[in-house]
């Protein structure tokens, strides 16, 4: 696996792609006829395949990709999750495309845990950095053109007709009288040579890229049918809740679960080893309401001499002192302009921990056999995940099988580089056997509301300090940046690769790379702090394009230039001409500039993240101390664009989720450790009542695609910031906004 | 192991239900019914995701017992397509391809059908008001507010 290379784009950075143009040589597709009448395509690892030693060899074939059935349906293996995103949806449609089959004909899963279906480019399966399409743009198309090829082989041969003869559409092979369906083509198509390379479509011959598709699962979603990781059910499954410590890291002193016990459908309870060195009791019931009725009744005594003591308010001190004595330089920027100031701007900014939360709490199905295992999960991290499940339970990983459920949410929670979760659920299914032995049926682990918002693996808290010094036009002079901040990747397998000289990559992104030229220092601490850090959708760019939009603006405004003219003034109209491209089409679109409603000022931000860059113009104003979005106009460059239905979803979603980072309570504090929020009551997320239209615009692009379900985060709270800033006078440095009620 | 048994009735049929009467009716629907349709995400009545129609009115079903609900008349979202309403409404939730990860869509459709049984043509303030106990962390509000409008021009 290419763990820089995950690494990187995981941060947001360098959008990777594949080479185009011919299949992998290390790659080879394999057909085989399926019983029946159909057709099964596979990709298959070549130097995976032979390592592999025969006696494991499968039946079954593990990595089929695509499979034509006898009915002339198509189904199509997703390698990787769904959990909102559309991956589901967009990657058949890639396939789909080469192959020349109709929409209809499409059915769509996700793939299990895979050699085969590991990302081509990261060599690891796993959903993250929003790269599902570009990651796979070559690489599906290509296995539907060979599979398409092979098909067209196998008639031309039946009809003793050049191969240049034959044409294709809607699942069938025609050649003048001749038609026939891929279906009936199938088991002669598996005898033919698999295509060395192929030619890809014009783009001009799209039928069903660039096209807007539903999701493939849209009428089970909206039929109650859909099933997720927590919707699993198995024969004799039991379901297990784990009394967590009220620190990280915390352990049990003692525990006396004699009332928890007592209450009917509850089947055990017993001590478990928890993440980060932890312990806690794990309470196994007949159902989710008994095994939370006892968890709440156990009475645990905890250990005073182990786990985090975080204070919020101490920790924000220790952040000013630190940002006072940096241990690291990022950019070493010359400083010493900055003694011809005639003015300095900028100051403190604030970023509380955030929790993902997303709406299907944290859960895992484990099934345990003597010498093997599967595990049920809506895991991002499949390759890793697997291996940290078979390690925990002490099989190999070929020994566990992991299926891939569709998520409800993640926004980055279900991608852990140290499998907390998995890991703690393997340990809880691992003792409920021991203790039960075979009797033991499978055991579903599921998280509370409560244990998610509790959980830790936040997006970490930052302190920003910017000191810009401006000369009498209004010029930079000298920008000197400090960001205080917990590394999200220390300590993970991907150390290595973006914690260069002690600085962590994915906490500078956004401010390092800045598309706007500057005359800039940037410095970081990374302190150690007792609770889990983890991507949030976005990563880094979820702070600095909030600290880099809101004082572009700000210096835009001081020196009396519109802050839309000012920053496309800054872009180079090479280097950055999809950034002028994204912005002027959000401001041409929304009619920045004409007069609004009296209390409503426009705002605007743009940043670039994941390969796209998104802009957004804003009309805002403050309702009762709370930011009250009106209509949202979004510029988005993410170059091609597969699924024009989804892409806008996602930004549309995107503009909520970041809207979140605004809203009063939206923050997480400890106090002794101890995190002081536990719902959606006191973390509350954007309602309905807080929802702007956003329209969505995408210049027009044939590039290849670039990311799409996060870059629509970054951009909007700074936009928000910079309309109240034009609205009040007043510049928000701390989220979420602290705005007077008045 | 003495039994408890409770009927409820829930999408026209009677259904016996092995729990303590303190269960609320979402665990009842998914460990014992094996109806998961109906989702969990809070406990607390603070998301929706859990949201059931109760003599056709929505109800958070995550905090009410089976004992509240003997006699009364239970309506999931496996049944939800079972009326008029209903079906227009899921009709619509395709169309619009409302559904991100789809979790809180089931809570969110139960919600709409108790709004547009009561109002047949409701305004952007109106869906807003009905629909605010429903979270959705995807961000689909915009699109449901659309679905909804089309909902109810397709009925009238």
């Amino acid at each position: 696996m290419d763990l820089e290379r995950i690494a990187q784009r995981l941060a947001g950075q360098s959008p990777l792609a594949p080479a185009a143009g011919k299949l992998h040589r290390r790659d080879f597709l394999k057909l085989s006829a399926l019983a029946g009448g159909g057709l099964a395509v596979s990709w298959t690892a070549l130097a995976a395949e032979e390592a592999r030693p025969p006696a494991a060899k499968q039946t079954a074939d593990p990595s089929a990709f695509v499979q034509i059935n006898p009915d002339n349906t198509v189904e199509i293996r997703v390698n990787r999750l769904d959990f909102g995103q559309g991956a589901l949806t967009a990657l058949p449609m890639l396939l789909a495309e080469e192959l020349d089959v109709d929409w209809s004909q499409v059915k769509a899963s996700l793939a299990p845990a895979g050699e085969a279906y590991k990302d081509p480019v990261y060599g690891l399966q796993m959903t993250g950095g929003s790269s599902a399409v570009s990651h796979s743009w070559i690489q599906y198309r290509e296995m539907g053109a060979a599979t398409r090829a092979m098909l067209v082989a196998a008639a031309a041969e039946q009809w003793q007709v050049p191969v240049s003869t034959c044409t294709t559409g809607a699942g069938m092979v025609r050649s003048g009288a001749h038609k026939a369906t891929y279906a009936s083509l199938a088991g002669a198509a598996a005898r033919q040579p698999v295509p060395q390379s192929v030619v890809l479509k014009s783009p001009a011959d799209y039928k069903i890229i660039g096209k807007g598709h539903r999701r493939l699962d849209a009428l089970d979603g909206a039929t109650g049918k859909k099933s997720y990781g927590i919707d699993v059910r198995l024969p004799g499954m039991k379901v297990a809740l784990v009394q967590r410590a009220p620190t990280f890291g915390g352990q049990v002193e003692s525990f006396d679960a004699k009332r928890a016990l007592a209450v009917k459908g509850v089947r055990d309870a017993f001590q478990v080893a928890t993440d980060r060195g932890g312990s806690g009791v794990a309470v196994v019931a007949d159902g989710y309401w008994p095994a939370k009725q006892a968890r709440d009744l156990l009475q645990v005594k905890w250990r005073d001499d182990v786990g985090g003591r975080t204070n919020s308010d101490a920790l924000l001190a220790s952040y000013r002192e630190a940002a006072k004595n940096p241990q690291a330089t990022a950019i070493s920027g010359d400083m010493r302009a900055a003694a011809g100031a005639v003015r300095r701007l900028g100051g403190e900014y604030q970023f509380p921990y955030l929790a993902h939360a997303p709406m299907e709490p944290l859960n895992a199905t484990f099934e345990l056999l003597p010498d093997r295992a599967r595990v049920w999960a809506g895991s991002q991290f499949q390759t890793i995940d697997l291996g940290a499940v078979a390690q925990t339970l002490g099989l190999r990983p070929e020994q566990v099988g992991l299926i891939t459920m569709p998520a409800g949410g993640g926004f980055g929670r279900r991608a852990v580089p140290t499998s907390d979760y998995l890991r703690e659920g393997a340990a809880v299914a691992k003792a409920w056997r021991e203790r039960q032995g075979a009797q033991a049926g499978p055991l579903k682990v599921v998280w509370s509301r409560e244990d998610d918002i509790r959980g830790g693996y936040y997006r970490p808290a930052h302190l920003h300090l910017v000191d810009v010094a401006l000369d009498a036009q209004g010029q930079v002079l000298a920008w000197d940046h400090v960001i205080v901040g917990q590394s999200l990747l220390k300590g993970t397998p991907f150390e290595a690769f973006l914690v260069k000289d002690g600085i962590d990559g994915t906490m500078t992104e956004g401010v390092a790379g800045s598309a706007y030229a500057l005359p800039m220092r940037l410095r970081i601490t990374h302190p150690e702090v007792p609770v889990p850090v983890l991507w949030w959708r976005s990563v880094g760019h979820t702070h600095t394009a909030f600290v880099m939009e809101t004082m572009v603006d700000e210096i835009a405004r001081a020196a009396g230039t519109d802050p839309v003219a000012w920053r496309l003034a800054r872009f180079d109209a090479k280097k950055h001409a999809r950034h002028i491209a994204a912005l002027r089409l959000a401001v041409e679109k929304s009619g920045y500039g004409k007069p609004l409603p009296d209390g409503h000022a426009w705002g605007v931000a743009v940043h670039e993240s994941f390969g796209s860059v998104v802009a957004y113009v804003v009309d805002a104003s403050v309702v009762a101390g709370r930011p009250k979005l009106h209509r949202v106009t979004a510029g988005v460059h993410a170059n091609r664009v597969v699924n024009p239905t989804a892409a806008e979803a996602q930004i549309q979603g995107a503009a909520i989720f970041g809207l979140a980072m605004t809203l009063p309570g939206f923050e997480i504090t400890l106090q002794d450790g101890v995190v002081q929020q536990s719902q959606f009551t006191d973390y509350p997320p954007p309602r309905i009542t807080d929802a702007p239209a956003v329209a969505v615009h995408f210049v027009p692009s044939s590039d290849p695609p670039t990311g799409l379900g996060e870059p629509g985060v970054p951009a909007i709270a700074p936009a928000i910031a910079n309309a109240i800033a034009a609205l009040t006078g007043k510049r928000l440095r701390k989220l979420p906004f602290d705005l007077p009620v008045a | 192991m003495v039994q408890n048994m409770t009927t409820l009735h829930i999408n026209g049929e009677a259904l016996e239900v092995d729990a303590d009467p303190s269960t609320p009716i979402l665990w009842a629907l998914r460990d014992n019914l094996g109806m998961t349709g109906t989702k969990f995400g809070c406990g607390v009545a603070a998301c929706g995701a859990c949201t059931v129609l109760i003599n056709g009115q929505p109800a958070r079903s995550c905090v009410t017992p089976i004992a509240a609900a003997v006699g009364q008349k239970i309506t999931t979202i496996e049944a939800g397509a079972g009326g008029r309403v209903g079906k227009a409404l899921q009709a619509a939730w395709v169309a619009r391809d409302v559904a991100q990860c789809g979790y809180c869509q089931s809570g969110q459709i139960m919600s709409a059908i108790g709004l547009l049984e009561s109002n047949k043509r409701p305004s952007d303030a109106d869906i807003d008001a009905a629909m605010a106990g429903n979270l959705c962390r995807c961000g689909t509000y915009e699109r449901i507010r659309a679905a909804i409008h089309d909902a109810a021009r397709a009925l009238a």
